[in-house]
C-alpha cells in the first residue's frame, strides 16, 4: 500500500472546509473575532491563516508569549507570520509569570516547568479572549492529538480545532498552499519548552513515519499485528499505539460518576452548538 | 409533461424550528417568483441534523393545526413541497421524516427505514424506524421519497421503482468525510455515484437535495443534483454553499429513455420474488438463509 498517496489531501478543498468552520464556529455563537497563540511554529501559523482568511486579518489577535529560554527564532518566526497575513498582534512575556513558581520548586523537571509554560500561555490566551472578545483558536494536529504530545489544559484548550483532524505531513500541505513562510514550514517542529527540544527527537520517530502508521491504525482501523506486517518495526507499533491509549484522557471530559437519572456527560447529550 | 424543479440546499439552525420555518417561507416565496413547481429541502431541514436530546422538543405533526406545518401546507397551494423534519407519532414514537405537500394537503408522508447507528451516526438511539416505503401520487406523475441512508441500501429504491416511482426524491444532511487527494470528498463521490447508477438502472429521474453548512465539527456539502432518465446529470447545486437550484425536467423523457432501454418492462420481479424467498428461508438447499431477523 502506499501510504503516503494516500495522506495527499486537496489542499483547497481542506481550506474550504475549515475556513467555513472557523466562520461558522466563531459566529453562531455570537463572536466575530478569534485568539491564537503564535508560537513561530507551522500548526499555529496555518490555524492564524485559516482565521485570517474566515473573519478577515483585522478580527484575529495573534498572541506571542515568549519565556526567557524561547528561542529567538520563535519570536522572529512569530512576527513573520504576523506580517505575511496582516493580523492583530499582542506580545505578553511569561517569564515574570513562571518565575515565582519556579522558585518555590526548584526541583522541577523540564517537563514540569513546560507544563506549566504551557497552561500559562492558555491563561493569557482565555484573558485575551475576553480583553478582545474573540474566540480561542485551537492549533492542535491529529498526529499530536493521537499521541497526546500536548499538555492537558494547556496548548490544547481551546474553543475549536480546526486541524484536528490534520495529520503532520498534511498540515505542512496545506500550509504550502497557503504559501506561509518557508522557514516556519521547514524549520524542524518544536514545543520550545527547553533549549534544543524537537518534536522527533522526543518523541523518536520522524512525522513522516508516525503519520503513515497512525493513518493505518486510526483511519484504516489496522490492527498493531497488520500494521507490522505492512513493515513497520513492532517495537515502534507497540510504543505509538500505548502512547494513542495511554493518552486518552487528554481527548476526553473528565468521567462524571453517574448516581441520577440524568447525568453530564453520560444522557445529557447536546452538541455545542446548542449553545448558539 | 415539463416541471420546474428547486432544490433548497439550506443550512437549517439547530432545533430552532421558527427560524427554519421562516426560512423555508423566504426560499418558496422565491422559488415560486421563479416558477417552481416542485421545490424540495433537505433531510431534517426545520430542525437540523445532529439533534441528540432536542429530538423530543423540535418534533411535529404534518396537520393543518400544527404551528409549523400550517403556514407551510397554506404555501403548498402555490407549489408542491418536500420538507425534512422531526415526526411525533400518535404513540409518541420520533421518526427522521419528509412531508409532500400539495394543494393545502399532505400527500405522503416517508418516515426514514434505516437509521445510521456507526461510526459517526447514532440515529438508532433518538429514532423509531419507519416500517413502510410506498410510492404516491402526485399532480406530476408518481413519486417516491427516500431519507439518505435510506438510499444508501439499494432495496427501497427498487422497491419504489416497482411500486411506480418515475421520480425519486432523495434527500440528506450528509456529513463531509474523506479528505484525500480527490477535488471531491469521498461522501460526495460515493453518493453521486449511486445518484447516477439509480437513475441509470432504473431509467428514472432521481432528485437528490442535500444540506450545506456545520454543526460542531460536521460539515455538510451540498452538491444537490438531479440526473435524467440516462444517468446524465442535469443540473447540480453548489459544494457547502447555501443555493436554491432551479432547474425544469421534461418527463417525456422516461417515454424516450424506455422505449430505447425497456428495463421496467424487462424486470422478472416474479423471479426476484422466488429467489429472494428462497434465499431468506434457505429451504431448498439446506442452508440456514440469510434473514435480518436473525430467525
Amino acid at each position: 500500500m502506499d501510504i503516503a498517496a494516500r495522506l495527499v489531501i486537496h489542499t483547497p478543498l481542506a481550506e474550504k472546509i475549515l475556513v467555513g468552520f472557523i466562520r461558522d464556529g466563531v459566529r453562531k455563537v455570537g463572536f466575530q473575532r478569534a485568539v491564537i497563540g503564535l508560537s513561530g511554529g507551522i500548526d499555529s501559523a496555518l490555524s492564524a491563516a485559516l482565521a485570517a482568511r474566515a473573519l478577515g486579518p483585522e478580527n484575529v489577535l495573534a498572541v506571542r508569549m515568549p519565556y526567557a529560554t524561547s528561542s529567538p527564532d520563535s519570536l522572529s518566526d512569530a512576527q513573520a507570520v504576523i506580517d505575511a497575513l496582516g493580523v492583530r498582534s499582542l506580545t505578553v512575556e511569561i517569564t515574570p509569570c513562571a518565575r515565582p513558581l519556579f522558585a518555590a520548586f526548584p526541583e522541577m523537571t523540564p517537563l514540569r516547568r513546560g507544563n506549566v509554560l504551557a497552561r500559562l500561555r492558555m491563561v493569557v490566551l482565555y484573558d485575551q479572549s475576553a480583553a478582545f472578545g474573540g474566540l480561542v483558536i485551537g492549533t492542535s494536529n491529529k498526529t499530536e492529538t493521537l499521541l497526546g504530545y500536548s499538555t492537558i489544559y494547556g496548548d490544547n484548550a481551546a474553543a475549536m480545532q480546526p486541524i484536528g483532524d490534520l495529520y503532520k505531513t498534511q498540515v505542512r500541505q496545506l500550509a504550502r498552499a497557503l504559501e506561509l513562510p518557508a522557514r516556519v514550514i521547514e524549520k524542524p517542529p518544536s514545543a520550545d519548552l527547553w533549549a534544543g527540544q524537537t518534536d522527533e527527537g522526543e518523541i523518536g520517530y520522524t512525522y513522516e513515519a508516525l503519520d503513515k502508521l497512525l493513518y493505518l491504525l486510526v483511519d484504516e482501523r489496522f490492527t498493531p499485528a497488520e500494521a507490522e506486517a505492512e513493515g513497520f518495526p513492532a517495537a515502534m507499533v507497540a510504543d505509538v499505539w500505548r502512547r494513542v491509549r495511554a493518552n486518552h484522557y487528554k481527548r476526553t471530559m473528565p468521567a462524571v460518576a453517574k448516581l441520577s437519572q440524568r447525568t453530564v456527560g453520560h444522557d445529557f447529550l447536546y452538541l455545542r452548538d446548542w449553545a448558539g | 409533461m415539463k416541471l420546474t424543479l428547486g432544490l433548497a440546499q439550506t443550512h437549517p439552525k439547530l432545533a430552532d424550528v421558527p427560524a427554519n420555518l421562516d426560512h423555508h417561507l423566504e426560499i418558496i416565496a422565491r422559488a415560486q417568483a421563479q416558477g417552481v413547481d416542485l421545490l424540495i429541502f433537505p433531510e431534517l431541514s426545520l430542525t437540523g441534523y445532529n439533534l441528540q436530546d432536542l429530538v423530543y422538543e423540535v418534533a411535529a405533526r404534518p396537520v393543518a393545526s400544527d404551528p409549523v406545518f400550517g403556514p407551510l401546507l397554506k404555501a403548498s397551494r402555490q407549489l408542491d413541497l418536500v420538507v425534512g423534519f422531526v415526526h411525533e407519532d400518535a404513540r409518541h414514537r420520533f421518526y427522521i421524516a419528509s412531508a409532500y405537500l400539495s394543494g393545502g394537503e399532505v400527500a405522503h408522508v416517508h418516515d426514514k427505514v434505516y437509521l445510521p447507528t456507526y461510526a459517526l451516526f447514532d440515529e438508532g438511539r433518538y429514532f423509531a424506524w419507519g416500517d413502510r416505503i410506498r410510492a404516491f401520487d402526485t399532480r406530476f406523475g408518481r413519486m417516491g421519497m427516500l431519507i439518505c441512508e435510506d438510499f444508501w441500501h439499494a432495496s427501497p429504491p427498487y422497491l419504489l421503482w416497482l411500486d411506480g416511482a418515475d421520480v425519486l426524491l432523495l434527500t440528506s444532511a450528509s456529513p463531509g468525510r474523506g479528505l484525500d487527494a480527490s477535488d471531491r470528498l469521498a461522501s460526495a463521490r460515493w453518493v453521486e455515484l449511486v445518484n447516477r447508477a439509480y437513475a441509470s438502472l432504473f431509467t428514472s429521474y432521481v432528485v437528490h437535495c442535500n444540506r450545506v453548512g456545520y454543526e460542531d465539527g460536521l460539515n455538510f456539502w451540498g452538491g444537490s443534483m438531479i440526473t435524467d432518465p440516462n444517468g446524465v446529470v442535469a443540473a447540480q447545486g453548489p459544494y457547502f454553499e447555501e443555493a436554491l437550484v432551479v432547474h425544469p425536467i421534461d418527463l417525456n423523457q422516461l417515454h424516450r429513455t424506455r422505449s430505447r432501454l425497456p428495463l421496467l418492462r424487462d424486470e422478472r420481479t416474479g423471479l426476484m420474488a422466488q429467489e429472494l424467498q428462497r434465499i431468506l428461508t434457505g429451504s431448498q438447499n439446506g442452508d440456514p438463509g440469510f434473514s435480518d431477523s436473525g430467525s
